[in-house]
């Protein structure tokens, strides 16, 4: 092994991380563990978030102020939504601060810094698997009969992966150079929500939007959000958005790889 | 034979203020390329670099248990952070042919949360150990923590002393070609320190190549042939142990019975308090006379604090200069006046034993913000008393009390002619 000043731009190694793969499994692992070990209902709480903000949606904006739900009941729709969303969002939340956070594993120790942000995601890939379960009632209880668009529901899941990776190894690191990225992201998760069809159909905004519909697209969560609903519920996919969340989403991973690998050196300096 | 380590012209700089740098918030930064673009440029060409380690070439034969001396701030954690992959060298490479594990502390990653076993397959995933081979030495890790009826609880109710023995255990049981260790010996008892030189020794038999940092003198020489004394990021010497430590070990010898600031913007502290003076001085006569063993000390040193009222106290720590940490005595507690302050500490006489100590002055704020640690403020000397008897060879320990011993008669004469017959 040679160690020596690198280059800028560097190669993936992606060899180096596959050889640290079990490494990436015991960081999940004890963040999972220590998530559930220090609360009181422990991993009760994993479904009870969702069915919690579920609730005060349905009252407040289904039945209050009647948000349309495409003829599902709302809180259906709504759980529907929000469980990709919530992935999503403590996913980018929790692989954003995840470098910050094991800066004192980042200074006495090598392994490939990577895997920080990458255990982050999956510790939240499996609280999404466990709150899912609770959908699989709902659409029993409300009788909604499966289409062959579920298939689409294990390509769509990876999709909503990669992309909370992409934006999570991005934030992180910049996170290390700039703590402002710890205190605005929750802000931005926010503001994100609401632009994402995660409470409301999509279509109201296509039809406000007219012709500029696509512009509404661009957010890639509108293509995962509403077809991950498609996929569950029925309908019909719209393949436009769809295309956009997977090209957004493949060109964001990609160039925060590269720009991931391109700061990491720097992480033991600064953190 | 060829070497397993191989470096050539390694440095590492540091940016001074690379701090403040790399702390700006956001908006400082977009500020900065707004109103001048060049600005970012300008300034990494003006703050002044350090050199943390310059020009260092050495090679690692197989087999060989490599030492690294030097005070603080002479570049042997960077060097290991290098070595480690931790950091990346501004210049120079380094070639290393083998597994390399490295300790540059105990129990990274351990989670106070999760129990023992837990955090042993953590910890040595965290070193790069795979799963099966922790398992296969499971019980052998255990078993050397002698911690086995407290490996299912969690860690954040073990003494130290408990976690510390895991946490080597992990350690010790990585098995290498390389294997950087830093200091990490400096905790725990002596008699599990022992059983890590001994460990460690064991490693090094086995053919493996370490590469050790400590400040334990008896340490490094116990285990290393060949010791490199680095001082201010380059290497002075490189060579035998038993040649090199006694060089080494004397420098600090270079003794210090008092230390004075007269221009408060260079003393050691900060806008809070500022240390003046130091000195120590036997109790006996004048003053001036020397310090032996049966001589009572006196350390004294004086300081400007800035805040009225502040609530301070002051340690002293003293070290032998071979770097074994002797005691650490704290001041009471309380509020102290702005001004110019004395501090004044007495170490009694029949206390220390004859060598070379080094003293370290800490100022606290409100029990626990640490003004100013200024290591090395005095070294003196402390010579040996005529001695009677017929006795004199080194007396052995670091100190040397004077303790009462009390004899009596349990058993009148005429009984021990009893126990002899029966």
């Amino acid at each position: 092994m040679t160690i020596q000043p690198s280059k800028p731009w560097s190669a993936l190694d992606l060899g180096d991380l596959w050889a640290y793969r079990e490494l990436l499994y015991f960081l999940t692992w004890r963040d999972l563990k220590v998530r559930y070990k220090q609360t009181l209902l422990g991993v009760a709480w994993v479904v009870l978030q969702p069915l919690m903000i579920t609730l005060i949606f349905t009252v407040f904006l289904g039945m209050l102020v009647r948000v349309p739900s495409d003829g599902f009941p709302y809180a259906l729709f709504a759980y529907a939504g929000l469980l990709p969303w919530m992935f999503f969002s403590s996913a980018v939340t929790a692989s954003a601060n995840s470098l910050v956070a094991n800066a004192h594993l980042i200074t006495k120790v090598y392994f490939p810094r990577l895997i920080v942000p990458t255990a982050a995601v999956a510790g939240r890939l499996v609280d999404f698997a466990i709150a899912f379960v609770i959908l699989a009632g709902l659409l029993v209880y409300y009788r909604v009969g499966l289409t062959w668009n579920v298939l689409m529901l294990l390509p769509l899941v990876s999709l909503t992966m990669l992309l909370a990776l992409g934006c999570g190894m991005l934030l992180s690191a910049l996170n290390v150079k700039y703590r402002d990225i710890g205190v605005a992201l929750p802000v931005l998760i926010q503001l994100w929500m609401y632009v994402s069809p995660v409470v409301y159909p999509p279509g109201l905004v296509f039809a406000k939007l007219g012709r500029w519909g696509w512009l509404y697209s661009l957010n890639p969560l509108v293509g995962i959000i509403d077809g991950f609903r498609v996929a569950l519920l029925g309908g019909t996919f719209n393949r436009f958005a769809l295309a956009v969340s997977t090209a957004v989403t493949l060109v964001l991973l990609v160039y925060s790889a590269f720009m991931f690998r391109r700061v990491e050196k720097g992480f033991a300096d600064v953190i | 034979m060829k070497p397993i380590v191989k470096v050539e012209n390694l440095s590492k700089q540091y940016r001074i203020g690379a701090q403040e740098v790399s702390y700006q918030t956001l908006r400082d930064a977009l500020a900065g390329v707004v109103r001048n673009p060049l600005g970012r440029l300008r300034r990494r060409a003006q703050s002044p670099v350090v050199w943390a380690l310059e020009g260092i070439n050495f090679e690692v034969q197989p087999g060989e248990v490599l030492g690294l001396v030097g005070s603080n701030g002479a570049g042997k954690s960077t060097l290991l952070k290098i070595l480690s992959r931790i950091v990346e060298p501004t210049t120079g490479r380094a070639d290393l042919y083998g597994r390399v594990g490295s300790l540059l502390e105990v129990g990274t990653g351990f989670h106070p949360e999760l129990t023992g076993r837990e955090n042993t397959f953590l910890n040595g995933a965290m070193l790069g150990m795979k799963r099966a081979e922790i398992t296969r030495k499971f019980d052998e890790i255990v078993a050397f923590s002698e911690i086995e009826r407290f490996i299912d609880t969690p860690v954040k109710h073990y003494s130290s002393g408990m976690y510390t023995r895991l946490a080597f255990a992990v350690a010790a049981h990585l098995e290498p070609e390389i294997l950087i260790v830093d200091e990490v010996l400096a905790v725990g008892d002596a008699a599990f320190q022992k059983k890590c030189i001994g460990k460690m020794g064991d490693v090094a038999r086995a053919g493996r190549t370490v590469l050790f940092v400590s400040h334990n003198m008896t340490a490094v020489r116990s285990l290393c042939e060949r010791v490199l004394w680095l001082d201010k990021g380059r290497i002075i010497e490189d060579g035998d142990a038993d040649r090199i430590i006694p060089i080494y070990t004397q420098r600090g010898t270079v003794v210090a019975l008092e230390q004075l600031w007269e221009d408060p913007s260079t003393a050691p502290g900060n806008e809070k308090v500022r240390i003046r003076s130091a000195n120590v001085k036997p109790l006996t006569g004048d003053g001036n006379g020397e310090m032996t063993i049966e001589t009572p000390l006196q350390v004294e040193f004086e300081f400007w604090n800035y805040v009225p009222e502040a609530v301070l106290n002051f340690t002293m720590h003293l070290y032998t200069v071979e770097g074994s940490y002797v005691f650490a005595t704290a001041s009471e507690v309380e509020p102290r006046p702005r001004g110019l302050l004395r501090q004044v500490v007495k170490i009694p006489a029949n206390f220390l034993n004859d060598g070379a100590y080094s003293v370290a002055i800490q100022i606290v704020e409100d029990t626990s913000n640490t003004l100013c640690y200024q290591a090395d403020i005095l070294v003196f000397e402390v010579s040996e008393a005529p001695r009677s008897g017929s006795w004199f060879g080194k007396w052995p320990g670091i100190i040397r009390p004077k303790l009462e011993w009390v004899s009596e008669s349990v058993t009148a004469d005429e009984d021990i002619y009893e126990y002899e017959r029966e």
